[in-house]
């Protein structure tokens, strides 16, 4: 078994069966992390390059953790802002870093696109660690495999993202993911989060956070970015929590089997409660386990994967 | 110094001309205008031109010619190049050079730099002081050094009482003001919003941003007397106010440029930055509207936006890449190959559109094919099928997003100032 594409670029238009070979092949990875020594030689003697143009600090330890995990050699590059205000090219640090031998490039950028230019300049495998507000697949799938492993399934359940989806990589991610894997997926925030034409996604839209929990086994709470949205997309955090926080009250209110993810970091009493990111402190720390499970799974699949 | 230009269709919509003959021209002048007896002039030049038609010298009243401040982009002289090689006799430039076209100096700088060309070079003068938006330019200094019209092009004008001046003031010149529609605090994305700007996650720009300085425009325009002029014109919604305001006789006029009569935002998905500019493509419903626009009369010209970038500007990431793209080299072949093939508008309407209306807007000489009048035309051949290289371009820059794209009908020859410009060179006439 191997997977349809060489690049892991974004969850949309890949395949179920890929994406039901990238979980079941973390759920061993996911084994080999209990195990004592947490090492296996898979990747030995691949070349690896981190190559961050946006902050990032889970994603970069996570996908690092992973290449470490399956013996691959890794570099990680950082640089954050234009490329042209740093006096090099974007393309020519790329051109600079193939010319060192690299079999794979893990790139987190936020300029949408780049990971696809990537693959048009490079001849390394190349993994999408987050693009703009476009995908952020290695998270998609690790939230799929949060919820198949707590749930059993993924198929036909109702799983809602809440929060800034305009804004969000994860956002899209997760629609194209389990909208292939059979959920139905559903979106619920303030309507100035809601992006233009997001019904054309086949999504549900909530505006009511009441109304989403009641009808749906999954909230998937995204990050609220307090210094950019607060004035300009909501009129305050204090607004937000009042109407879109998730509560132990609302939980026991309107759904108390309702399952809690967040892709952290959270910001604890803006858009869920300490005692709710506590109660469900098990899963969302799972997910973080989880994903470097994933990130494995990732590297694995591709880095073996022999090119045609 | 004579030449014989033979076997035309000689056509001007201005003129109710549309008749077979040669030319003959003398020293840069129309000399005569029907069948020229060879034997009395010795050392004459021939050009057989059977079966091509003769028109107006074109006319682009919207491009960038990046002098000075951005020669390593474009020069006054590679832009009048690349101009002649599309077929255009006369070009407008816009003021957001550095330094920008706020002075009778810099104004007097470009006409200088393209005094002995071909191509007739007539500046756009900035309306604020370094195109800031913060006071009115020398409109009137600008005016007598030579500029044909005012645009903080790029921008809008910051502010509605400065727009509303600007109009006011430009009345005693009878100068349009020609506005780059975009509000700035919806501005700032990458590409057109819709739900594909949603899908491909880059930052978006609403037609409403253009809707409403569109209409502030037309408003201000209504209630000065003066005249505006929208650029790029692209969004469905401005076009249905352009045409409503005629209707109720505001002096406004439109263009349109060629990308938005060809493309929509569906090309982003590239993410290919020779599709970004701004106004960004916008959506199929769109294209037709402006297709609509334009033959109604609504939008009355076409106009490049011709915008030149290097290469390394160009191949920035998405959202950090410059805006636009070059145009004047295939401008007048996508007119024809979409509109006129097309059946969308006639040969008498490309010509008002691409020669007559945008000199009249500037209150520009419209050339008259007439014996005595100066030579200045355009030579084109309707039926010849390419497919554009960018490599043959003329201009200093490359970004565009119509290579290796099939066209039907270019220019084969441009004649103005005493000079010609056939198979890629410049003879004096």
């Amino acid at each position: 078994m191997s997977l349809s594409s060489n690049h892991l670029l974004g969850l949309k238009d890949v395949p179920k069966e890929d994406i039901q070979l990238i979980l079941d092949t973390a759920t061993t990875f996911r084994e080999v992390l209990e195990r004592p020594i947490k090492k296996v030689p898979t990747l030995q003697g691949k070349t690896i390059v981190n190559l961050f143009y946006e902050n990032s600090t889970r994603t970069r330890l996570s996908f690092e953790l992973a290449q470490k995990r399956l013996s691959a050699d890794t570099i990680n590059f950082s640089k954050s802002g234009s490329s042209a205000a740093k006096g090099e090219s974007f393309k020519d640090t790329v051109r600079n870093i193939e010319a060192m031998k690299v079999d794979m490039i893990v790139c987190r950028h936020e300029s949408a696109g780049i990971p696809k230019y990537l693959t048009q300049i490079s001849n390394a495998k190349i993994i999408n660690a987050g693009d703009g507000r476009h995908e952020h697949p290695t998270q998609g799938l690790l939230d799929m495999y949060s919820i198949r492993e707590k749930v059993g399934r993924l198929a036909g359940l109702n799983v809602c993202i809440v929060g800034d989806i305009g804004h969000s990589r994860v956002a899209l991610s997760n629609i194209y993911g389990l909208q292939t894997m059979g959920a139905n997926v559903s979106v619920c925030g303030p309507s100035t989060m809601i992006p233009w034409g997001m019904e054309d996604f086949g999504v549900k839209i909530y505006n009511n956070i009441d109304k989403a929990m009641a009808e749906n086994d999954v909230l998937n709470v995204l990050r609220i970015q307090l210094e950019r949205d607060a004035g300009v997309l909501i009129p305050s955090v204090r607004e937000y929590h009042t109407y879109f926080g998730i509560t132990q009250e609302r939980i026991q209110k309107n759904n108390p089997n309702i399952l809690i993810l967040h892709p952290g970091p959270i910001n604890r009493g803006v858009e869920i409660s300490s005692e709710v990111a506590d109660g469900s402190s098990q899963i969302i720390l799972n997910q973080v386990t989880n994903g470097v499970a994933i990130r494995m799974a990732v590297l694995y699949l591709l880095g073996t994967k022999s090119e045609e | 110094m004579e030449i014989l230009l033979k076997g035309l269709r000689l056509f001007n919509p201005e003129q109710n001309m549309d008749i077979n003959s040669d030319i003959l021209i003398k020293d840069g002048i129309i000399e005569k205008i029907g069948n020229v007896d060879l034997s009395n002039h010795s050392g004459i030049k021939v050009f057989d031109f059977s079966s091509k038609v003769c028109v107006p010298g074109l006319y682009d009243m919207h491009v960038h010619l990046r002098e000075p401040g951005g020669e390593d982009k474009e020069t006054v002289i590679s832009g009048s190049n690349s101009a002649a090689a599309g077929g255009y006799t006369g070009v407008a430039c816009m003021p957001n050079t550095n330094p920008a076209i706020d002075s009778a100096e810099v104004v007097k700088f470009i006409t200088d730099r393209a005094k002995d060309h071909l191509v007739d070079v007539n500046p756009i003068g900035a309306v604020t002081k370094g195109r800031k938006g913060d006071a009115l330019a020398p409109m009137l200094e600008l005016y007598d050094a030579g500029a044909v019209g005012f645009s903080d092009d790029g921008t809008a004008v910051k502010t509605a009482s400065l727009l509303r001046n600007a109009l006011e003031y430009a009345k005693m010149i009878d100068s349009p003001i020609i506005e780059h529609c975009e509000d700035e605090s919806l501005a700032g994305g990458s590409m057109n919003e819709s739900s594909i700007s949603t899908e491909l996650g880059l930052p978006s720009i609403p037609t409403v941003a253009e809707d409403l300085i569109v209409m502030r425009g037309i408003l201000l325009a209504e209630y000065t007397g003066g005249k505006i002029h929208i650029a790029h014109i692209s969004s469905k919604r401005s076009v249905e106010l352009v045409r409503e305001a005629k209707s109720r006789g505001i002096d406004v006029t439109a263009e349109a440029a060629p990308h938005h009569f060809t493309l929509t935002d569906e090309c982003v998905r590239a993410f290919d930055t020779n599709y970004k500019m701004n106004p960004p493509l916008r959506q199929q419903k769109d294209v037709d509207a402006i297709i609509e626009g334009l033959q109604d009369g609504t939008i009355d010209c076409i106009a490049s936006d011709h915008a030149p970038h290097s290469i390394e500007d160009k191949e920035l990431e998405y959202i950090y890449a410059p805006n636009g793209i070059i145009g004047l080299e295939t401008q007048l072949s996508l007119t024809l190959t979409e509109l006129y093939h097309k059946g969308k508008l006639t040969l008498g309407q490309v010509v008002e559109k691409l020669a007559i209306n945008p000199r009249k807007i500037l209150n520009l000489e419209i050339p008259q094919i007439l014996e005595g009048e100066i030579a200045n035309f355009t030579i084109l051949d309707l039926d010849i099928e390419f497919k554009y290289d960018i490599k043959s371009s003329k201009s200093r820059s490359k970004n565009s997003p119509f290579h290796g794209r099939e066209l039907k009908g270019k220019s084969i020859a441009v004649i103005n100032n005493s000079q010609i410009y056939v198979d890629g060179q410049f003879q004096n006439i």
